[in-house]
């Protein structure tokens, strides 16, 4: 909480504001355009008009309570959240300036990878989990399909562990592992965008460390979002961090501006633990 | 003070007492039948007994060889006809029904379930038997089947959803399409129990005698194909055990040893399956 505390010196609102001049967010080049976004769950209105967009290559990290959307925003991104039953979404979301929403699903999640929360290896063997999206997705068979398998779990800082093991079940490696497995699994159909819905919040601080080691080698290639409720996490990984409240997105700006000089008083309460 | 403390307790003593011996009654009478089974169809059974055919009445000796090849065809029809349609519609249940209908594809199953082995008897007897104009195999196997549906349909369903929500997520947000993801990640990983629920379905339906008795009925000799009358161990016992003579009455019994002997190893073996620890295998 170190880059925190020095908030409380802060003075009025309008004061700071003007404070902030011209240290507002820079220009970059956006993975994600997200324009007037509205999402319901039956008549429950989850966001409100979210507009953001997501810069290429950064990661960017989205806090918030509990409950106040930053996940299901996550989850419209790859449309995951059509899973779900008598749920409607309104509004805008590009990808390298294409919708979304009228892409092939297929494709889309080929693009925009996902980790959850809770490991979630297929009961099936560590090989068959990886190489599950290249099956999918079809093309990859034999050595190919091997070459890509052992390219993930490298990428995923994993193959020294498992590569003895690759026909053994992947249930049985520890919670750290799985979660790699999980992130190997995404990375094998090449994403260009990794969501990652609080992918850490299972783990114990040693294996936490090892996946966001990864996140930074990861970015080369990959743009990264992450949802997480570890203010601190945020502020290690990400580049960009959006602070979402209510179903609101309040403040969207690189991550040191955010938790130093916040622009808004929500989000200078969250962070200062004054709620949430 | 002490008087309600005495009564509280003595009404503990009891109730406790009342309840367990209940539980024991349950448990006796399984072992009741298991033990006078035992000691009156063992004596009769015989290597002849399982190898041969009936022989005519006043004959000694011969077996029930065609009734317990007869009871194996049956099943085989019945799961021919009834383990996929349980199955399909226990997937569509767990993992795409809506709400509406969904709750009447379980409230019929339910009442499917409920309905008197006899009536699915005379049923397929409508359906089947008479336009054919005799009774056969694939009759008694259509009723045995249709009385296996539900009990597939609500252990199928029960089994995937125990399936943690989350596998199948992960198969979506990896581009497969629903059913891909179904198919691949959540059917593999409830397979076992999936499979036991088949097991005991064959299991409960083996030893019915009223639906065949309108359907498959019974003969005396071998009955090759699907399309004749054939004998089946329950059909068998029912005959035997009501019959004058001595002979049948000792191998109605016998009939009846092994049929339970067959039911209880398939139960036993299904739980086995079930029991297991997890392994996967490379596929």
């Amino acid at each position: 909480m170190g880059a925190v505390t020095n908030l409380s010196s802060m003075s009025s609102e309008a004061n700071r504001g003007e404070q902030l001049t011209g240290r507002l967010l820079r220009s970059f080049e956006p993975k994600f355009r997200v324009s007037h976004l509205n999402f319901y769950y039956g008549a429950v209105q989850a966001l409100h008009d979210i507009s953001l967009a997501i810069p290429q290559n950064q990661i960017t990290a989205l806090i918030g309570p509990s409950g106040c959307g930053k996940s299901t925003f996550l989850r419209t991104l790859n449309r995951m959240s059509e899973t779900i039953r008598h749920t409607r979404v309104e509004g805008e979301i590009l990808l390298d300036n294409e919708d979304i929403f009228s892409m092939d699903l297929v494709t889309l999640r080929r693009r925009v990878g996902m980790v959850f929360q809770k490991p979630n290896p297929f009961p099936k063997t560590i090989f068959d989990n990886v190489a599950y999206g290249l099956r999918v997705n079809g093309g990859h068979r034999g050595a190919a399909l091997a070459d890509a398998v052992e390219a993930s779990l490298r990428r995923a800082a994993l193959w020294d562990e498992v590569k003895d093991q690759l026909g053994k079940s992947a249930l049985a490696l520890s919670g750290g592992q799985q979660q790699r497995l999980c992130i190997a699994r995404a990375l094998a159909v090449n994403p260009e965008v990794l969501l990652l819905d609080e992918p850490c919040s299972a783990l114990d601080p040693i294996a936490t460390a090892k996946i966001e080691d990864l996140m930074f080698t990861l970015k080369e290639n990959c743009t990264i979002l992450i949802v997480t409720h570890s203010m601190q996490q945020a502020a290690r990984v990400s580049t960009h961090t959006g602070f979402f409240l209510l179903g609101k997105l309040i403040e969207f700006n690189e991550t040191d501006i955010l938790f130093k000089k916040p622009l808004r008083k929500e989000t200078e309460d969250y962070i200062t633990g004054r709620f949430g | 003070m002490r008087y309600r403390s005495i009564w509280r307790k003595t009404v503990n003593a009891l109730m406790l007492g009342t309840t367990g011996l209940c539980a024991l009654v349950t448990v006796s009478v399984l072992i009741l039948i298991l033990a006078y089974l035992a000691v009156k169809g063992w004596r009769y059974l015989s290597w002849s007994f399982l190898t041969q055919l009936p022989k005519p009445v006043g004959e000694a000796g011969g077996g029930m060889a065609n009734a317990i090849v007869g009871s194996g065809k049956l099943l085989l029809v019945a799961a021919v006809a009834g383990v996929p349609v349980g199955l399909m519609a226990g997937i569509y249940l767990a993992e795409f029904g809506g709400k509406t209908f969904s709750f009447m594809v379980r409230y019929t199953t339910d009442l499917l379930n409920g309905v008197p082995s006899i009536v699915m008897g005379i049923f397929i007897y409508t359906i089947v038997v008479l336009p054919m104009g005799h009774f056969s195999a694939l009759a008694g196997g259509l009723a045995l089947g249709v009385m296996l549906i539900p009990i597939v349909v609500r252990s199928t369903e029960e089994f995937l959803r125990a399936v943690p929500g989350t596998l199948l997520e992960g198969a979506l947000a990896l581009g497969a399409s629903r059913w891909r993801g179904v198919a691949t990640v959540v059917i593999p990983a409830a397979f076992r129990g999936i499979a036991t629920g088949v097991l005991l379905s064959l299991a409960r339906v083996a030893g019915e005698t009223a639906p065949l008795l309108f359907t498959s009925f019974s003969n005396r000799y071998w009955s090759p194909g699907w399309s004749q009358p054939i004998a089946s161990l329950p059909v068998m016992i029912y005959t035997y055990a009501i019959s004058p003579y001595k002979s049948w009455r000792q191998q109605a019994w016998a009939a009846g040893f092994v049929l339970l002997a067959l039911v209880l190893l398939v139960n036993i073996g299904a739980h086995v399956i079930l029991s297991r620890r997890h392994s996967v295998q490379r596929g």
